[in-house]
């Protein structure tokens, strides 16, 4: 296959960028996208020039380092993550045009490669459960309903690649934010914490610089977990409860928590 | 616990302004489609329909209160609702200082309404202003003498609404603004569900279902006033 691509090249954070044109003939439909960059890196190495940065980190669509918006979709024409995205998808003579991650809260630090870490600080924020220390817990020892479990593994799912916010209209992490707030609303570990984990996941969201929702659905339609909008309306719903709940009657103790409905 | 100012700030809180206020507006919506639908009984009974409303709740409440209630809440919720969209779609519209050179939808075309919710918006409110000055007040879209303001128990609705949709191009405006106010409907009645954090994955279909249903009814009933009007269904008393 012979590809014609248009690639965002950015020198750092601080210079604007602009798209470049490369030929790139000789493509085998067999290769990974990211396999195409390495083979378009290496011709741009002999040739002495800066290669593309973009990241990468498993190469296996579990690790949620890679994404790349490829024709204006994020993770390109295949509901998975970019890595394991197959250029036979593409036809021969194709131009494909890439760019990075595009929201403020998303920096462009070089080329393709963008700073994530403004979801590090939503997990900072509340996206964990406080453990005592103590003897290891038995085994099936907090029963859980298959329902629960599925919902909450479902929410779970989520690589935090990311993809959410690229594909938004709105530049919204709410897909992300819903997904950890529901994987742990689900459970009866997440419980304890539930309101006071949404409230400050959701302040520390905005807090970045992401948009709001309009339920385009657009994220769930890229994400590569097919994470459903469903995680959003149990986000609004937890927080809706966080401000009408007194401290008092919010579900707490044992027989409230069980499976976290 | 938190108040309900920290809920605001955040942007789900305005969201959940818009839904509480979007199912005001929408109750509205929906009765006044079906009030005006008297007009195929007739004149007699949408004459007295007009002169009823004022004695709504009774005997609770007096001539004409219970309408200024209503009138008042509609107006604040139109405020809060207008004033939410307009700073949520300010954090949106900062939210990413460089647009993508491709953009590429990857929604199914029934989403389409999910993108006519903002200038949708504006149109309504646009229609809103002129609905008033049309039929409220009068004083746009009639020649001299058509419009008959309501006086000394005297009710002139039904040749009101007559005149007024027997010019075409304020029907032309009409049956737009109603097909605005469909997609509107839609999209805000499930988006209302969502924010309430009422849909689920069992129910959203359900919900949607219902969203379609409740817009086409608004919108079908209200455009057929102005088609009968045209084509001679209905015609002056």
């Amino acid at each position: 296959m012979d590809l014609r691509l248009r690639i965002w090249r950015q020198k750092n954070k601080n210079t604007t960028g602009k798209l470049v044109t490369y030929e790139l003939p000789g493509i085998s439909p067999d290769m990974s996208f990211l396999e195409m960059l390495d083979v378009l890196n290496e011709r741009l190495i002999e040739q002495g020039e800066e290669p593309v940065a973009f990241d990468h980190d498993c190469r296996e669509g579990i690790c949620g380092m890679c994404g790349l918006v490829i024709n204006g979709v994020a993770h390109g024409p295949e509901v998975t993550t970019t890595c394991q995205l197959h250029m036979r998808h593409f036809k021969d003579g194709d131009t494909i045009t890439i760019e990075p991650w595009r929201a403020k809260a998303f920096p462009i630090l070089k080329d393709l490669v963008v700073d994530r870490s403004a979801f590090d600080r939503i997990i900072q924020a509340g996206g964990y459960i406080s453990v005592s220390t103590g003897g290891t817990p038995d085994a099936n020892a907090i029963l859980i309903s298959k329902e629960s479990a599925d919902a909450a593994m479902d929410a779970a799912a989520c690589i935090g690649c990311g993809a959410c916010v690229a594909a938004c209209p709105n530049g919204s992490a709410m897909l992300f934010t819903g997904a950890k707030i529901a994987h742990l609303s689900h459970l009866p570990q997440g419980q304890p914490e539930r309101y006071d984990r949404v409230r400050n996941m959701v302040q520390a969201m905005d807090a970045e610089g992401f948009g709001g929702c309009t339920n385009y659905g657009e994220c769930a339609a890229v994400c590569p977990k097919e994470i459903k909008l469903d995680v959003i309306a149990r986000m609004n719903g937890d927080l809706i409860k966080s401000t009408f709940l007194s401290s008092g009657t919010r579900k707490m103790g044992p027989n409230a928590t069980r499976n976290g409905k | 616990m938190t108040g309900v100012m920290t809920l605001y700030q955040t942007s789900i809180g305005k969201k959940v302004v818009m839904a509480v206020t979007g199912a005001i507006l929408l109750g509205f919506v929906f009765v006044h489609m079906f009030g005006n639908l008297k007009i195929y009984s007739g004149p007699v009974a949408l004459n007295e329909y007009a002169e009823q409303l004022r004695y709504l709740g009774k005997p609770i409440f007096g001539h004409e209160q219970l309408l200024w209630i209503a009138r008042v809440v509609l107006l604040g919720a139109v405020v809060m609702h207008i004033t939410s969209a307009v700073q949520l779609t300010m954090q949106s519209n900062s939210s990413r200082p460089l647009p993508y050179s491709v953009n590429t939808r990857t929604q199914p075309a029934y989403r389409y309404a999910s993108y006519t919710m903002r200038w949708g918006g504006v149109v309504l409110f646009l229609f809103i202003i002129f609905h008033l000055l049309h039929f409220t007040f009068g004083v746009v879209g009639y020649s001299s003498g058509q419009f008959v303001n309501p006086h000394g128990g005297v009710y002139e609705v039904y040749n009101n609404v007559v005149y007024g949709f027997m010019n075409p191009i304020v029907s032309i405006f009409y049956i737009a603004a109603m097909i605005a106010l469909g997609l509107h409907i839609y999209h805000g009645t499930w988006s209302m569900f969502q924010t309430l954090g009422i849909s689920n994955e069992k129910v959203s279909g359900t919900l949607r279902g219902f969203a379609a249903a409740l817009a086409l009814v608004i919108a079908l009933g209200n455009i057929s006033i102005p088609i009968a009007v045209l084509t001679g269904i209905i015609g002056l008393s």
